[in-house]
C-alpha cells in the first residue's frame, strides 16, 4: 500500500513534467513570425544587465554592463558602421589628421546640445578626457588617453599629478579643437569611438558623484533612474541630432541575478533581450526559441598562451608550438564541447576586424596530428612531455580546457592537465606576477575595430597586454612602422605582415572566435542588430504595436 | 529573566568582535587583487590601481584596516563598495526584500509543516502518517536547486500559472514561488518533528489527566498538546529564520531575488571586503539576537524552565 503510494505520486509528477515540456517545446518555435505588424516608436525594450559595477561615468565602465548604459546616454565622435567597422561620423563633422597623423584636428557637428540643454562644444570634450585621464579621479579607463601629449603630468607613474590639463588639447573656437599626440597613431580615429572619449557637460564637474548615479549625457537615450540593483530606465531624447536616433521609445535595463532568470523570462516575455543563453540551454534553446533565437559571431578571440618567462618555454623552437597548435581539433571541440558556442579561429585577429584576413594563420590551426607530432620532435619535444592550461574555475572554462588537452594527449601523446585557479582575481593574479608554468587561458574582445588591435596592444614587447614575456625585435619594429605609416590602409597592411611573423613565432595558439547565443521576445518587431563588439544596437530595435 | 538577558547581550561583545575580525582577515586571506581584476583580461594601468588601492585603504597593513574599520564601524558608516556606493545604502535596500522572503517562507513553513505533523502524529501508524512520512522524505532527498529549476520550469515556464522571477519583491504573486521552494525543505523537517513530539505527548500524563477532566478534544489538542509539542519545533524554526535571513544563495539566485544572499554572493565574487565584513557583521548580530529571543521563549512556553 505505502509503496503503491509513492510509486503513484512519483509518476503523475514525471507524467506532468514530461506532457509539459512536449507542449512548450513544439507550441514556441515558429509559432509567430516576428516580422508580422508594424513597430511602435514608442515602445519600450527591455533588456538584461547586471549591476554595473562603477558609477556611470564615461571612463569608469571597464566591464560590459555599465559600458551599455553609458553607450545609450552618451554620443561619441565616431562610431563603427555594423558589419564593415568602417568609420561613421556621430558627434563629429569630420576628425581629419595631419600629414604624419600626430595631429588630429577635430570639428564638431553644430547645434548638439547636452540633456540639460547645455551646448555641447570643444570644451566639453576636452574638459572630460582631462578630467578622465587625471590619476586622482580614479577612472578604471584612464589609461586610454596615453597616446595624448600631456598625458604623464595629469597621470603620473608615481605620485601626484603635475597638472589637471593635457597639454596636447587645444579648442580653437566653439566646435573645433585639435589633439596633438605622443607620435603618429594613423589609426587613432577609430579609437575615439568608445565610451571613454565621450563629453561631459559642465554640471559633470560640480559633482562628479552625483552625475555618476544619474549621467547627463548627449546621446540618444535620456537617463530616468537608476534603481540599484533592479531596474535602470532610459528614455529616448527627442532633441537627439546624430545619425543613430532611437527607434524605439526607450529602455528599461533590468538586473538578473542569472542567466538562467534571464531565460525563463524571455520565454515568458517579460524580458525583451538576454545577453547570453545559459549554458545548460545552450543545446535546445534554437528549438525553444524558433526563429528569435540569436547566433551571432562578434570581434574577439580566444588563445592560450605559453608563458615564455618559465622553464619551460624560455627557449622553446616555435615549431613545438605550432605542433601543438595543430593537434587541437578545433572543429571538433567547437562543435561537441562548445555547442557551437565559438567557431575556430583562422587567424590571430578576430574576424569582422579591419585587417582581418580570412585563414592567415594558414595550416598551423588545421587539426593534423601526424603532421604536429612531427613539428614538435623536429622542435626538440616539449620540455618535461607534459603541458598544464591554467584557467579561472568561476567561469565555465573547465569543459574546453579538458577537451584541448585531451586532444593534444590523443594526436601527440604529450600530457596535458588543466590546471584551475579558483577564481578569476587568483588567475590573474597568477598571470600578473608571472608564476604560470606552462599555458594560460586568454580573450581579448576588440576595443576598436583595426588589427593594430590584436597585435601590438597584445604581442609587442611593452604592450600591457602582453603578460606573457614575449618579446620578437622584428615584430616591434614592424608594428612601430605600422603605426607612423601616412594611411590607415598602409597601417593595416604592415600589421598583415607582422601577423605572418606570429604565425612563423607563435606568441599564442589561437582556438576560436566567440559567438553570441541570445534570445530576442514576440514583442520584438524584426531581428535584434548586432554590433561588433557583441552587443546588440539599441538604437535600432523595434518594439511591436499592440 | 532581565539578568539573564543582560548577561546573554554583555556576551555578544567578544563574539561581535572575534566574528568580525575572523570574517576581515579571511577576506584579506582571499587570492588575486580585487583592484587589479577590474580590468579583467586586459592590462591594468599600474598608476590607476595604485590609486585606487589608496582610495580603498587597501595600501595599509591589515590591522590598520581593521581598527579603521571598526572605529567607523561605531560611528555607523560600514564603508564604501567599489563602486563607490555606501555599504549601508546597499544593505538596506537588500535586507527588506530578503525579510520579506523569509517571512513569507516560515509561514508556509508554519502552516503547512506543523498542520501536517500534528495530523501525522494524531494519525500515528495509520495511512495519513506514512503518506506524511513519504512526502517528506521525498521533498527532504531532492536538492534545494533541482527543486527550485524544477518548481519553475514546471510551474512557471510551461504551464504559466506563477511568474517565473522577482522584480518587485513587495509583489507577493511573484514572491510565493521561491518563498514556496525555500519553505519546502524546512518544512519537512518540522513536520516530522512536530509529528514526532505529537505521538509522543499523545501517550502523556497529563492528556489523560485532562481527557479525564472531560475537556473537549479541540482544548486538548489545541492548547495541553500544541503547546507542550512545540519547543522543539520553535528551536528549529528560529535557527531557519537566522538562516533564510542570512540569505538563501542558492534559491535566491534561480529566482532573482535581489536580497543579501545574493548580495553577498556578488561580493564574494569581486572580493568586496567592505560589503562582506558589513553584511556578516550585521547577520552575526541579527543571529545572536533572534538565539536569545529563542531561549526566553522557552520560558514562555513551558513555566517549568526558569532563566535565573
Amino acid at each position: 500500500m505505502r509503496g503503491a503510494k509513492s510509486a503513484k505520486w512519483v509518476a503523475i509528477a514525471g507524467v506532468v513534467a514530461l506532457g509539459a515540456t512536449a507542449c512548450g517545446g513544439g507550441g514556441e518555435a515558429g509559432s509567430d513570425d516576428m516580422n508580422k505588424g508594424s513597430a511602435d516608436p514608442k515602445g519600450i525594450v527591455t533588456a538584461q544587465l547586471s549591476e554595473p559595477q562603477n558609477p556611470l561615468q564615461p571612463a569608469n565602465a571597464k566591464e560590459s554592463q555599465g559600458s551599455r548604459v553609458l553607450r545609450t546616454v552618451f554620443a561619441t565622435l565616431v562610431d563603427y558602421e555594423p558589419g564593415t567597422g568602417k568609420l561613421q561620423y556621430i558627434n563629429a563633422e569630420s576628425v581629419e589628421p595631419n600629414k604624419d597623423s600626430s595631429v588630429w584636428t577635430v570639428k564638431l557637428k553644430k547645434g548638439w546640445k547636452f540633456h540639460d540643454g547645455t551646448p555641447v562644444t570643444a570644451q566639453s570634450y576636452i574638459d572630460s578626457w582631462n578630467w578622465s585621464a587625471n590619476v586622482k579621479n580614479n577612472q578604471t579607463n584612464s589609461s586610454w588617453f596615453q597616446d595624448i601629449k600631456g598625458y604623464e603630468d595629469v597621470h603620473p607613474e608615481k605620485g601626484d599629478p603635475k597638472a589637471d590639463k593635457m597639454s596636447g588639447l587645444k579648442a580653437v573656437d566653439e566646435t573645433t579643437f585639435t589633439i596633438s599626440l605622443n607620435g603618429p597613431v594613423s589609426y587613432f580615429s577609430y579609437k575615439l569611438g568608445y565610451d571613454v572619449w565621450a563629453p561631459l557637460p559642465e554640471s559633470f564637474f560640480k559633482d562628479p558623484k552625483a552625475a555618476g548615479e544619474k549621467p547627463i549625457g548627449n546621446g540618444p537615450y535620456k537617463f530616468v533612474s537608476w534603481d540599484h540593483n533592479k531596474l535602470i530606465k532610459v528614455r529616448k531624447n527627442a532633441d537627439y541630432k546624430g545619425p543613430n536616433a532611437a527607434k524605439n521609445g526607450g529602455i528599461d535595463f533590468k538586473n538578473y541575478t542569472t542567466a538562467d532568470a534571464a531565460y525563463s523570462d524571455l520565454r515568458s516575455d517579460n524580458l525583451d533581450w538576454i545577453e547570453q543563453v545559459p549554458t545548460t540551454a545552450l543545446t535546445n534553446y534554437k528549438q525553444d526559441l524558433g526563429k528569435r533565437a540569436i547566433d551571432e559571431e562578434y570581434s574577439s578571440i580566444q588563445t592560450i598562451v605559453p608563458a615564455f618567462y618559465g622553464k619551460q618555454f624560455k627557449d622553446i623552437d616555435p615549431k613545438v608550438i605550432q605542433g601543438l597548435s595543430m593537434a587541437i581539433n578545433r572543429e571538433q571541440i567547437t562543435k561537441t564541447v562548445l555547442h557551437n558556442s565559438r567557431t575556430p579561429a583562422d587567424s590571430f585577429v578576430a574576424r569582422g576586424v579591419i585587417g582581418y584576413k580570412a585563414g592567415a594563420a594558414g595550416d598551423i590551426v588545421k587539426f593534423d596530428p601526424k603532421k604536429a607530432k612531427a613539428l614538435i620532435k623536429e622542435g626538440g619535444g616539449v620540455p618535461g612531455n607534459k603541458l598544464s592550461i591554467q584557467y579561472n574555475a568561476d567561469q565555465d572554462h573547465k569543459p574546453w580546457v579538458d577537451a584541448v588537452c585531451n586532444s593534444i594527449k590523443q594526436a601527440t601523446g604529450v600530457e596535458c592537465v588543466g590546471a584551475s585557479k579558483p577564481t578569476f582575481q587568483a588567475d590573474l593574479n597568477a598571470r600578473d606576477k608571472k608564476q604560470v608554468k606552462s599555458f594560460y587561458r586568454s580573450g581579448w574582445v576588440l576595443d576598436y575595430p583595426v588589427n593594430s588591435n590584436f597585435m601590438r596592444d597584445l604581442y609587442g614587447t611593452t604592450a600591457a597586454g602582453n603578460t606573457s614575456g614575449y618579446s620578437n625585435k622584428e615584430f616591434d619594429e614592424l608594428a612601430a612602422k605600422a603605426d607612423k605609416a601616412p594611411t590607415l590602409e598602409e597601417t593595416v597592411k604592415l600589421y598583415q605582415e607582422a601577423e605572418q611573423l606570429l604565425v612563423k613565432d607563435m606568441p599564442g595558439i589561437p582556438l576560436w572566435f566567440y559567438k553570441v547565443n541570445s534570445g530576442q521576445s514576440t514583442n520584438v518587431f524584426g531581428k535584434i542588430p548586432y554590433g561588433q563588439d557583441g552587443d546588440p544596437i539599441f538604437t535600432d530595435i523595434q518594439v511591436k504595436k499592440k | 529573566m532581565g539578568r539573564y538577558a543582560a548577561r546573554r547581550l554583555l556576551q555578544m561583545i567578544p563574539i561581535f568582535v572575534g566574528t568580525t575580525l575572523l570574517i576581515f582577515l579571511m577576506v584579506h586571506i582571499l587570492p588575486g587583487d580585487p583592484i587589479r581584476a577590474m580590468w579583467g583580461d586586459k592590462a591594468a594601468d599600474p598608476a590607476q590601481v595604485a590609486a585606487l588601492r589608496h582610495e580603498f585603504g587597501l595600501d595599509q597593513p591589515v590591522w590598520k584596516q581593521y581598527i579603521d574599520y571598526m572605529l567607523n564601524l561605531f560611528q555607523g558608516d560600514f564603508g564604501k563598495t567599489f563602486g563607490g556606493r555606501q555599504v549601508i545604502d546597499v544593505m538596506t535596500e537588500a535586507f527588506p526584500v530578503t525579510l520579506r522572503l523569509t517571512l513569507l517562507a516560515i509561514t508556509i513553513e508554519i502552516i503547512v509543516g506543523i498542520g501536517l505533523g500534528a495530523w501525522a502524529g494524531l494519525k500515528a501508524g495509520k495511512a495519513a502518517d506514512s503518506g506524511v512520512l513519504i512526502f517528506t522524505l521525498l521533498v527532504i532527498s531532492i536538492p534545494v536547486f533541482v527543486l527550485g529549476y524544477l518548481a519553475r520550469f514546471v510551474l512557471a515556464d510551461e504551464l504559466g500559472w506563477l511568474p517565473p522571477n522577482v522584480q518587485d519583491s513587495t509583489n507577493l504573486a511573484e514572491l510565493f514561488l521561491p518563498a514556496f521552494v525555500l519553505a519546502m525543505l524546512s518544512m519537512a523537517y518540522v513536520a516530522r518533528l512536530t509529528r514526532t513530539t505529537f505521538a509522543e505527548n499523545l501517550r502523556a500524563d497529563y492528556m489523560r489527566t485532562a481527557l479525564a477532566k472531560g475537556l473537549p478534544r479541540r482544548r486538548i489538542v489545541g492548547v495541553h498538546l500544541l503547546r507542550n509539542s512545540l519547543i522543539p519545533v520553535i528551536t528549529f524554526i528560529g535557527t531557519d529564520v537566522g538562516g533564510f535571513i542570512g540569505g538563501a544563495v542558492i534559491t535566491e539566485g534561480i529566482f532573482n531575488v535581489q536580497g543579501i544572499g545574493n548580495l553577498l554572493f556578488r561580493a564574494i565574487q569581486t572580493s568586496e571586503g567592505s560589503t562582506i565584513v558589513g553584511v556578516v557583521t550585521v547577520l552575526v548580530l541579527v543571529i545572536l539576537v533572534i538565539n536569545l529571543v529563542i531561549d526566553l521563549l522557552y520560558a514562555v512556553l513551558d513555566p517549568r524552565i526558569r532563566y535565573a
